[in-house]
């Protein structure tokens, strides 16, 4: 494993800070406007991807770009973990793009430019975080994810929408301010230093003095962390989620399945594994009672979704409950949770998106939201709901969709660890998760239509909508039969072997 | 040789907008006025680039020091260190953006305004530079005039009131000012302030004279719970007055806790340190507290100033080197962001005629330049990273967890405060619908606009991604400041102890006992080399 300089890391970023300016700059034409998202999503995947090749070798980049005080730089690094988030997001942006247009169209939405503007500065974010090589990078980014996102959670700009919002910021902006920051502090008095040992799982940044004189300090700042990092959906502080889905449909779709929430669960990953690496973790007394709180959200979050009938709150909850997957994982910190957990950050990113998209081209075809309604959709709409159900799958744990793999890791960790309770949870999650998502689909396909609905005016949505959502859950399914993919720059990342 | 010596830059600095007033005296034309002005207050900038040349060390540069009334042992003594060097550059770099800011916003009485702006830069630079305790009353109280009438004469409905309000509150603290200054002269035999640094007063003397500064300062700052001229100040001041309000008048309370209190009384200054700590906590969360809750976009500004003061206060009673660092810093930071902010709230009052916020709704859709200013300063202000504010903000926690977990987590949820503030007025003024009809019809910025936010915003960026450049101007003198102040603080403790009558020696002045620590005058590097 070597480190090495090179400023080829800021690429990526600069591609994603240029874009939105793009944005404004041709938000007249509607079609350039939305090319320039496509391009530019496109050119930042395939830009992290030149570095997939050195990573897997066991290689890390990272420059630093500004220097604000000793130990606290703006500083960026690609290593086996940020690659993965730095690719899904971009590449998602496609996709999604591609499913904006149907969508803010059809609906004949207002304010797009802002819309679009504030959607790549979310993207902007979500890569800057997954490139973040210290905690002071990883704030800020995490920061402007926040701010930026408001506008698109407030979008239809009524009561709902500023409730909703309002919501949202006090969850995001509270969090991160009242615990986020006194915890970055606290890292830097006791550490010196806010920059990540990058390569190096074991030990974090605590010196191992440190962690002897004020264990408790230590401990302090662990749990700052933790109850800062609000985008991860922890429990008590996963309520903005499911408030947050006032947004429009894509916007839940790539933020709150993929950049933001995995914004959150990616910063907690490096905060444990980074930051204060997996001794440490099991030394100080961390890893269990964070795994059960976990395990607590997990469980209680597919309990409510089960009571949820509007389809975009039960798949908040089934969100909120899905994070809590990769914190289980990497808290317990042994290496076959870790890579459940990781492996689990792109592996739902891919299913989950699927089935916003899924809910979106519902509400576009037939303004639809209440599951109870779609009886007999299926029909219709075959291939969303095909796709709807493989994702669906994925999200249960069932092969060969992907969402098994990580789940497989995850049990194995546990088992390993001889956690029992925290084994049953995973096994309940997996029976809840058929609970609410199988009814759906079966609704859908085998229910018949009820007679005061209109069924026979619904079709497909648009194709620029169809396209995205169909590729996505193939993408689902081709990673449970090649694991390997993700699973590679995991292992380049951990070293575990 | 260095060439700079023999151009008396601080001086000049001072005189210039002095001289320059008598300038203005024979124009007509308004706009003649206005122009003139501005062309003045550009030659005051570029008058200031030999300041450029500040060495990052200990001691005071730029020294000149001429007898004045020998007699008094009054010197006519200028100079700066890296406590003040930001400060000048501040109330320098603030001139032109108010005659900018003030282009339209005054109608009236033109040249009479101008003439103030220019007499308060005066006395502005002088009170940063002022090395004779005299010297600095005079640019002190100097102050006060323009700035009075600079509220009486442009302000709002309530001008009266908030004039003589201001006028009252800051009048008193000085004259403890006043009789402090007499006594330090009776005590320390003179007025030049490098001297007086390196004499050593007896506890009970340090003990009074810091109360007498205190109140000074503390009402200028403002701490708690002597802040309440400030709110009526600012909002009554025209924004070229909330400006200088802001970026600079408050910041000579707390640049006299540094240069005068630490220094002069360090015992008294660690002895009064957990009030001005309890104070500061107070001050941070109470003005949050209140900006919260206010409707009028200046109070709520004003009231933010008091949180963000109180920052400074701390980081300045922590004594460690984050902390004051931290202080200068912040000092720094929030004249800019404040200071941009009175003048956003100007160029919004231009059009609407109302400070209330429900007045001043849907911005983000009709001025969406004023709202991406108003947004960025906002993040500064409560600290984003990457803006300056942020740097400052952290750096006083900084200090405030190393004192002790407890102080720090007492202060977060300042931080919270600000955030939700800031959060709230903007989200509002973005979102809302216009409250009248002819909202719809605001122009965006006009180019003199983007002049005058431009420049803050640039710092604002800038210091907040490479603050190093100036943190290392500040830190030799810090460093050297509290070195001294370590060496000093206990020193008199053990004089009362060894003291035979074993109580402390009212009024008399020990010799200063310390080897280590050098005489001011000994400090000052020797020019020219």
């Amino acid at each position: 494993m070597s480190v090495s300089v090179s400023c080829n890391v800021l690429w990526p970023l600069l591609v994603t800070l240029l874009a939105p300016f793009g944005i404004l700059l041709t938000g007249k034409n509607q079609n350039i406007r939305e090319s320039v998202s496509i391009v530019a999503g496109a050119l930042t995947a395939a830009l992290v991807l030149c570095f997939a090749p050195a990573v897997l070798a066991g290689h890390i980049y990272r420059y630093e770009l500004f220097r604000i005080l000793p130990g606290i730089t703006v500083a960026f690094a690609v290593d086996g973990l940020g690659i993965i988030f730095a690719f899904i997001a971009p590449f998602l942006w496609v996709f999604a793009t591609s499913y904006n247009i149907g969508y803010m169209r059809s609906l004949k939405e207002h304010a797009q430019t802002r819309y679009y503007f504030c959607f790549a500065i979310a993207i902007f974010g979500a890569v800057g975080v997954a490139l973040a090589a210290n905690v002071f990078t990883l704030y800020l980014f995490y920061e402007i994810i926040s701010v930026f996102t408001y506008p698109l959670v407030a979008h239809h700009q009524d009561e709902e929408g500023f409730y909703g919002a309002k919501k949202y910021m006090v969850y995001l902006m509270g969090t991160s301010k009242l615990f986020l920051l006194p915890a970055m502090v606290l890292t830097y008095v006791l550490a010196g230093t806010l920059e990540f040992p990058l390569g190096d799982v074991k030990n974090g940044l605590f010196s191992a003095d440190v962690i002897a004189a004020h264990p408790n300090l230590v401990r302090l700042t662990y749990v700052l962390f933790i109850a800062g990092l609000a985008k991860a959906a922890l429990m008590p502080f996963h309520n903005w989620l499911p408030s947050a889905m006032v947004a429009p449909t894509p916007v839940s779709a790539l933020l709150h399945a993929v950049a933001v929430v995995k914004a959150g669960v990616f910063s907690v990953s490096r905060i444990i594994l980074s930051g204060f690496g997996t001794e440490p973790m099991n030394a100080l007394g961390l890893s269990l009672p964070t795994a059960y709180v976990a395990a607590f959200t997990i469980v209680a979050a597919s309990l409510i979704a089960l009571t949820k009938d509007d389809i975009k709150a039960r798949l908040a909850y089934s969100t909120v409950s899905q994070l809590s997957y990769v914190v289980i994982g990497v808290a317990l910190a042994v290496p076959a949770s870790v890579q459940g957990g990781l492996l689990h950050i792109g592996h739902h990113a891919f299913s989950k998106i699927t089935l916003f998209f899924g809910a979106g081209a519902i509400y576009v075809a037939s303004h639809l939201k209440s599951i109870k309604a779609m009886n007999g959709l299926g029909r219709k709409m075959p291939w969303t709901f095909g796709a709807f159900g493989l994702a669906s799958l994925s999200m249960i744990g069932m092969p060969p969709v992907c969402g098994f793999v990580s789940k497989w890791y995850l049990v194995n960790g546990v088992v390993d660890q001889g956690q029992m309770i925290l084994l049953v949870a995973l096994l309940c999650s997996t029976i809840l998760n058929a609970g609410y998502f199988v009814p759906i689909f079966y609704r859908a396909f085998f229910l018949p239509p009820d007679p005061a609905s209109h069924m026979e005016e619904y079709k497909e949505a648009p194709l620029t909508m169809v396209v995205p959502l169909v590729f996505t859950s193939f993408v689902s399914v081709a990673l449970g039969i090649y694991p390997e993919i993700f699973h590679n720059f995991i292992k380049a990342f951990g070293q575990f072997y | 040789m260095d060439l700079f010596n023999l151009y008396p830059a601080l001086t000049v600095l001072t005189f210039w907008p002095l001289a320059a007033a008598l300038l203005l005296a024979p124009i007509k034309s308004d706009l003649l006025v206005r122009q003139t002005t501005l062309v003045i207050s550009l030659i005051e900038v570029v008058l200031a680039i030999p300041l450029l040349g500040f060495k990052s060390q200990a001691g005071f540069q730029f020294l000149e020091v001429i007898p004045w009334v020998e007699g008094w042992g009054l010197t006519y003594a200028l100079g700066v260190d890296g406590i003040s060097i930001l400060m000048i550059w501040l109330s320098i770099l603030m001139l032109p953006l108010c005659v900018l800011c003030s282009w339209t916003y005054i109608g009236r009485r033109v040249k009479e305004f101008h003439v103030c702006l220019l007499l308060m830069t005066t006395a502005c630079v002088g009170v940063f530079s002022a090395l004779d305790l005299v010297l600095f009353y005079v640019f002190w109280e100097a102050l006060l005039i323009p700035m009075y009438l600079m509220i009486a004469v442009w302000g709002g409905d309530q001008k009266r009131y908030a004039s003589i309000k201001f006028f009252i509150y800051t009048l008193a603290g000085s004259t403890l000012l006043l009789v402090a200054i007499v006594a330090l002269r009776l005590e320390g035999g003179t007025f030049f302030i490098p001297d007086l640094m390196s004499k050593t007063f007896s506890f009970r003397f340090q003990y009074w004279i810091f109360l007498a500064f205190f109140l000074a300062f503390a009402i200028k700052v403002p701490m708690f719970p002597f802040h309440t001229w400030l709110p009526a100040a600012h909002v009554q001041a025209p924004s070229a007055g909330s400006v200088i309000l802001a970026a600079v008048l408050l910041k000579m309370g707390t640049y006299g806790f540094l240069r005068f209190s630490l220094p002069l009384t360090p015992a008294a200054s660690a002895y009064f340190a957990p009030m001005m700590i309890a104070i500061s906590v107070a001050s941070i969360l109470y003005g949050g507290a209140v900006a919260l809750g206010q409707s009028d976009v200046k109070k709520l500004i004003a009231y933010s100033s008091v949180a963000h003061m109180g920052f400074v206060t701390l980081g300045i009673f922590l004594f460690s080197q984050a902390g004051v660092n931290g202080a200068i810093f912040q000092m720094l930071n929030h004249g800019v962001i404040t200071g941009a902010m009175f003048m956003l709230v100007g160029a919004v009052y231009e059009r609407s005629h109302s400070r209330e916020i429900v007045k001043n709704l849907g911005l983000g859709k009709y001025l969406p330049h004023f709202m991406f200013f108003w947004g960025l300063f906002g993040l500064a202000s409560f600290g984003f990273p990457g803006t300056n504010g942020f740097v400052g903000e952290f750096m006083v926690i900084m200090a405030a967890f190393q004192e002790s977990l407890c102080l720090g987590l007492l202060v977060i949820p300042g931080a919270l405060l600000a955030a939700a503030y800031i959060l709230k007025v903007t989200l509002k003024m973005a979102w809302g619908q216009p409250a009248s009809p002819q909202g719809r019809n605001w122009l965006d910025l006009k180019k003199k606009e983007w002049a005058y936010l431009v420049v803050p915003a640039f710092l604002v960026i800038y210091l907040g991604l490479a603050p190093t450049g100036l943190l290392n101007l500040i830190t030799p003198s810090v460093k050297d400041a509290l070195a001294t102040f370590e060496a000093k603080k206990n020193l008199v403790n053990l004089i009362q102890v060894s003291s035979p009558t074993g109580r402390p020696q009212g009024l008399i002045i020990e010799e200063d006992l310390s080897p280590e620590a050098p005489s001011a005058s000994e400090r000052v590097p020797e020019e020219g080399k």
